[in-house]
């Protein structure tokens, strides 16, 4: 440009009215497309009260997290002077109409098998692991808990769930026949989660009838709840009336509203 | 004498404009989830200068009571803005405009000139060149916070498949905090960046859209 002739300035001008022109139309053109696409994607059907443009999205980020999920991965375990009280964050499916006293657990080892009944001591005949976990609500705030519980690993594998023939499943070890869901959901059936197998049979995902060394209280899940700390708070769901092995995957009732089905850590 | 002189590359113009309406998606989508848990604020102990955000502001923008389209969002538009930053940095530093971009040795001292002749308090010129030491800072800065917003941001989003990254940065709750300040500052890099291209003037903005610059026989080249 340097070597060029100078051109005198009506010239230049000229030039560069023709130059802002041609990047303005470019730009409104672009700008459009981009306008269109952001009404496209507004005013999208939605699918579970998500746009499905986003719904898509969100089922492809879980494609990549299962990708990448590992299960030797941990949640970090916190001291105990981090432990603190977590708050009461809904009520729902923990209705009055509960008695503890006649609770059972009910577990389908597929769809629409007959379901098997537990007692909290058949949870507690099992190896008691303790954790001090995030729990982390996917509004954003955050609580260090010190849960007691069960592995559903070690429960599935000693009760012989979670695979087609209810060959009972070594830890570790993951039969091709494993059931690639758990649903979970309170007595009532008013609140409900699916779990990729992966997430539920992590060694950190626990079927928990302690917090903070107390016996779990009405508000925080008695008898019986689930901790997952690979999953936001949404799927750590409270007092456990049911546990379906299934390949279908389950319904959610977040998802249902809008949220990540997946909502995985 | 006038010339045109090439001053942005195409390349270049396009990452800027595509950024800004994918940095504002964030942002929009960000306060969406934010005002589920609204905690931050300036202040200390039982003092609160300002609280982030009056409630006035969520009504004024309607970003109320919608976190499940804030996330949905956020984890769409994401990939977008990662992705146009990445092509960005790539670009940058194949093409060699890095060159004008990553603050150099004399940029400090540049930058404090830059500084005192905004501020009238220093009448010579301000430093010839593509990007004067200020800028240099401005512009390599808000790339790495751009950096930052992605970590941070992953440092939320897979706390236990990538602990050690949410541990490096203090903590899933010291990430969110720092995941919500990169977003204040580039509230700041807009506002000053907007002041300085009205400063600078039309011929100035206008090479960032159409790639070129009047530039009168006489001045000194960008090169």
């Amino acid at each position: 440009m340097n070597n060029a002739p100078q051109r005198p300035d009506a010239e230049v001008a000229r030039r560069m009215s023709r130059l802002t022109r041609r990047s303005f139309a470019v730009g409104a053109a672009a700008a459009g497309v981009g306008f269109l696409g952001w009404l496209g994607l507004r005013s999208a059907s939605l699918e579970d009260r998500t746009p499905w443009p986003l719904r898509r999205m969100l089922e492809f980020n879980e494609k990549v997290g299962s990708a990448l999920f590992r299960e030797s991965a941990l949640a970090p375990d916190f001291g105990a002077d981090r432990v603190t009280e977590p708050r009461v964050n809904g009520w729902i499916g923990l209705g009055e109409d509960f008695d503890p006293a006649r609770w059972q657990l009910q577990v389908h080892g597929s769809d629409g098998a007959r379901p098997r009944f537990f007692a909290l001591d058949d949870v507690k005949a099992l190896p008691a692991v303790d954790l001090t976990t995030e729990l982390k609500c996917i509004e954003g705030w955050s609580n260090v808990v010190h849960w007691t519980g069960a592995r559903l690993a070690d429960f599935a594998a000693k009760y012989g769930f979670g695979t087609k023939d209810g060959r009972p499943f070594e830890g570790g070890g993951r039969p091709a026949d494993l059931a690639r869901y758990v649903s979970l959901a309170t007595p009532d059936d008013d609140y409900y989660v699916g779990l990729d197998a992966a997430a539920a049979l992590h060694p950190q995902t626990l079927l928990c009838y302690a917090m903070n060394g107390a016996p779990l209280t009405a508000g925080h899940g008695a008898p019986l709840r689930l901790v997952i700390p690979v999953k936001y708070g949404i799927k750590n769901l409270k007092r456990v009336g049911t546990i379906t092995f299934t390949d279908r995957r389950p319904a959610d009732y977040w998802a249902e509203r809008g949220y990540d089905w997946y909502s995985g850590h | 004498m006038q010339r045109l002189e090439k001053k942005h590359p195409r390349a270049v113009r396009w990452f800027h404009w595509i950024n800004v309406p994918l940095l504002s998606l964030m942002a929009w989508s960000g306060l969406l989830i934010y005002w589920s848990n609204d905690v931050y604020r300036l202040g200390w102990g039982d003092k609160t200068l300002f609280k982030f955000f009056p409630d006035g502001f969520y009504d004024a923008l309607g970003l109320g009571h919608r976190l499940a389209e804030g996330m949905a969002w956020h984890f769409f538009v994401m990939w977008f803005f990662a992705l146009n930053g990445i092509a960005y940095v790539t670009y940058t530093f194949l093409s060699g405009e890095w060159r004008h971009l990553v603050p150099n040795r004399h940029s400090f001292r540049e930058a404090w000139h830059v500084v005192l002749h905004d501020l009238h308090l220093r009448k010579e010129p301000l430093p010839p060149g593509k990007f004067n030491g200020a800028q240099r800072f401005a512009y390599t800065g808000v790339v790495l916070m751009g950096a930052g917003s992605l970590a941070t941001g992953l440092a939320i989003y897979k706390p236990v498949q990538l602990a050690p990254l949410t541990a490096l940065l203090g903590g899933y709750e010291w990430a969110r905090f720092e995941h919500f300040w990169l977003t204040v500052g580039y509230v700041l890099f807009f506002l000053v960046h907007i002041t300085q291209v009205a400063r600078a003037g039309w011929n100035n903005l206008r090479a960032m859209i159409t790639g070129y610059e009047i530039v009168t026989a006489g001045e000194p080249s960008h090169e």
